[in-house]
């Protein structure tokens, strides 16, 4: 006979997801480990597969022999629906045992619309979504992530305990703990107040946030024993860090699907807008022997066709010349497509350019953010018109003919002039197609988008308001009007998604009993247009009494942050002097031509920023 | 050209077709096997599976045609190579050279599997065997231009009906496989329709061998 899993299988679109069994996915004896690790996404299997962090944690983990841990994803509406309507409780893919019956549920968390799917996930398996009623030491829920280190406050109700910055090393560290407090039988207090000893594990329940007439958070009071400030792990030495060389191959189509290997982490370019490039600094490489080597055995381990290189800025690693010849020299004769995302118009090569070439051609993506030089002044994109047309006219003569952009609207300071410069940028690089293009026969194609800025904290604008989403349409329609309809795909992002995102990223926790109405009411994959509820999420901030303008406005530079508990490293001091130089329309060099000063590189003990 | 016969079970009937393509071409680049790629502008491996198998569906009979840029002569030797590299539930059995052209492949041998939560319906069995040995058998078949009548019986050659246990019925047959090909999940529907006090609360298919024009054993 068949069980209702499988029943249900039959119904649902793409079922392959939920069952696992995938090549290098890992197996052990339920009776043999201490500890059992349900390891959640708060999104799809083809996103969650697609994550690096993950795969890099699922392999720390299950390399401790007293542990397992197992994968669990968010199912899509279809399958969510047959699991209610069969009354299944989620399951981990590894084991198909209840996540329920785990002892700790753990989540990463990457982008703030994915909140509503942990506690949807939680639900869906029958654990109760508040901490507080969750008292034994079995289930005990944590998050990690850059969501969680950067203001974990609005998931405060929810989540135990967070592991915040990269968690190869504190999340060995949080399981033998958590293994010597099973044994010993430990209370739940007992063993949140000895994680909260570890570096890097922050326990929102030993903190007292209180809030003044005025509405704002006045004062975080931790409990005796609590450290007031908790400082994000970061792992020292890369070349010698666990990378996951024998890494699953999903059985089933997913976004990045592809062998992987990670250049370095954090970022030279303080581009002030932006929440990746101060919160995994300081600059840690691995060297070109290690990416090789790891490279070479990851994709003879997958059996690959295609290896990328990640990092938020490729072109930035000192020696990518001479890691793209050792590359190229193992891909050419296996036909295997080597990838480099992420490259800069300012230092994109006509010679890297060529080698690409040699294994396939892919598009070419620029993010110049803002549409005038007096914008990417202010958010210090340090990237100008002439390197972009340069790099264009470089790229059209080698036979490539279409071109992403991506731009941000409502930047702090943006004028309609900066708006319309966005479109005058869009028609020089039409020009510049029709005097250089070698491959003219099927045009050329411009895809443009516009996002909405979300101020972040931990970087120079998190003071800064978000332009009200009336504002916001009212520039995107202005640029709509002014942009070259021919040979241009111009798409924007919707405002509403865009104002959540601001209000949960900047967020305290009285927003925790507006995430729970808006799950008990509908809420979940709020990323996906097709299941996103503005309504619903409306409904919840006027059932709770929150007013969500009030997160998106401006924050005094004197107010107590719902994220102060954190530190990332990146000095206050810091960020205010960006801010200030942000409005004098001054940029800073990048950390190569001159340290900032951020103050990463305290983090390091002793180890220097590798800049 | 190479042929692998493979059989698809447990967890991997969840992978679809396009999956178990690429799942195959990187199980030959673990197991240190270049396949031929096409020519052109993007080179793509090629693999070919004989029938392809709807999600879902188990089988011990699959095939899987493609020819090696580099690797060794022995087609035989591969499944050696292959198995210790593949996911769960994709195993491969015998690897040869040549075969029969995939056009004389004729029939299909398959087991449904009608399970009935509260035990087989008393008569289940008589009924059904008089249902698949009348004339006609009609079923609604899914087309492009929408829901179609079809006979199916034409194209169900032969049929045995046995109980394994209180709660199954197994429908073992064999049917046309190609020009026209009959989907064995019809036999399900067409009992579901035809005898709804018969009607299976759930129903499976596994596919058990591959026949040419002859009757003999499709190689």
């Amino acid at each position: 006979m068949h069980t209702t899993m499988q029943r249900i299988l039959t119904r649902v679109q793409k079922p392959a997801r939920y069952v696992g069994g995938e090549y290098n996915q890992i197996v052990k004896d339920r009776a043999a480990v201490d500890v059992r690790v349900a390891f959640c996404f708060p999104d799809t299997y083809e996103i969650g597969m697609s994550n690096l962090g993950m795969r890099i944690l699922y392999g720390v983990m299950n390399a401790m022999p007293n542990v397992w841990c197992e994968r669990v994803f968010a199912p899509w509406g279809d399958m969510e629906a047959e699991m209610r309507r069969a009354a299944l409780p989620l399951w981990a893919l590894e084991s198909h045992d209840p996540v329920r019956d785990f002892d700790l549920i753990a989540f990463t968390v990457g982008y703030e619309m994915s909140y509503t799917n942990i506690l949807n996930m939680l639900d869906l398996a029958g654990v109760p979504l508040r901490a507080s009623e969750r008292t034994g030491l079995h289930g005990l829920v944590f998050a990690g992530g850059v969501c969680c280190t950067c203001n974990p406050e609005p998931l405060a109700d929810f989540v135990d305990f967070f592991s915040l910055g990269e968690g190869e090393e504190s999340t060995v560290e949080v399981l033998e703990l958590y293994a010597r407090a099973k044994a010993a039988g430990w209370s739940k207090v007992q063993f949140l107040q000895e994680a909260a000893k570890l570096e890097g594990i922050y326990v929102p329940s030993l903190y007292d946030h209180a809030y003044g007439p005025d509405g704002r958070l006045a004062s975080i009071t931790p409990h005796p024993g609590a450290p007031a400030r908790v400082t994000k792990r970061i792992v020292r030495d890369l070349d010698r860090a666990f990378y996951p060389v024998h890494d699953l191959v999903p059985s089933t189509e997913i976004v990045h699907d592809r062998t992987n290997v990670e250049l370095f982490r954090g970022c030279i370019r303080g581009c002030r807008f932006c929440q990746a490039g101060f919160c995994y600094r300081p600059v840690r490489a691995r060297s070109v022997d290690c990416l090789t080597e790891t490279a070479e055995a990851a994709l003879a381990a997958a059996g690959s066709h295609e290896l990328t290189l990640s990092s938020l800025s490729t072109s930035d690693y000192r020696e990518l010349p001479a890691l793209t010849d050792r590359l190229l020299a193992y891909c050419d004769g296996r036909k295997i497509n080597l990838s480099l995302p992420s490259l800069r118009a300012d230092n994109f090569s006509r010679e890297l350019m060529h080698k690409v070439q040699t294994v396939r051609k892919s598009g070419l993506t620029f993010a110049p953010e803002a549409g005038t030089q007096r914008l990417r002044d202010v958010i210090n994109k340090n990237v100008t018109e002439a390197e972009i047309l340069e790099t264009c006219a470089t790229a059209f003569a080698g036979g490539w003919s279409s071109v992403k952009l991506y731009f941000m609207l409502g930047l702090p300071t943006e004028t309609d002039e900066d708006v319309l410069g966005i479109a005058d940028l869009v028609y020089k690089i039409l020009r510049t197609w029709r005097e250089t293009a070698t491959a003219r026969k099927r045009g050329c194609h411009i895809s443009v988008a516009t996002a909405y800025f979300v101020p972040k904290p931990f970087t120079p604008f998190q003071w800064e308001a978000q332009i009200p989403p009336e504002e916001y349409t009212r520039r995107q329609r202005l640029l709509k009007e002014h942009m070259p309809s021919r040979s241009v795909d111009y798409k924007w992002h919707a405002p509403e998604l865009s104002r959540l995102e601001a209000v949960l990223a900047r967020g305290d926790r009285r927003l925790g009993p507006v995430l729970e109405w808006a799950v008990r009411h509908g809420a979940r994959l709020d990323a996906w247009d097709e299941y996103f509820r503005h309504d619903v999420w409306m409904d919840a901030f006027r059932a709770c009494g929150v007013d969500p303008d009030f997160y998106t406005g401006a924050i005094p530079e004197d107010a107590v942050l719902p994220w102060e508990t954190v530190d990332v490293g990146i000095g206050r001091r810091f960020l205010l002097r960006e801010r200030r130089l942000a409005y004098e329309g001054r940029t800073t060099p990048d950390c190569r031509q001159r340290c900032a000063g951020c103050g990463a590189d305290g983090l390091n003990e002793g180890v220097a920023c590798h800049a | 050209m190479r042929r692998i016969r493979f059989e698809k079970t447990g967890n991997a009937v969840w992978i679809s077709h396009l999956d178990l393509m690429r799942t195959m071409q990187r199980a030959f680049r673990r197991a240190g096997l270049l396949l031929q790629h096409t020519q052109g502008y993007h080179p793509r491996a090629y693999v070919a599976m004989a029938l392809p198998l709807p999600v879902g569906t188990a089988s011990r009979c699959e095939l899987m045609e493609f020819e090696l840029a580099e690797g060794p002569a022995d087609t035989a030797a591969l499944p050696a190579l292959l198995n210790p590299v593949l996911p769960a539930g994709i195993r491969c059995l015998e690897g040869y050279d040549g075969g029969e052209k995939l056009r004389e492949l004729a029939y299909l041998r398959a087991r449904v599997t009608l399970e009935y939560d509260r035990g087989v319906p008393d008569g289940a069995e008589a009924a059904i065997s008089a249902l698949l040995s009348g004339p006609a058998l009609v079923v609604e078949k899914k087309s492009k231009a929408g829901p179609v009548e079809q006979d199916i019986r034409p194209m169900l050659r032969e049929w045995t009906l046995t109980r394994p246990d209180g709660g199954t019925l197994a429908l073992e047959a064999v049917v046309c496989a190609q020009n026209p090909s009959l989907n064995p999940d019809l036999l399900a529907a067409a009992v579901a329709r035809h005898l709804p006090a018969m009607a299976p609360d759930f129903a499976a298919t596994e596919r058990l061998a591959f026949y040419n024009g002859s009757g003999a054993v499709f190689r």
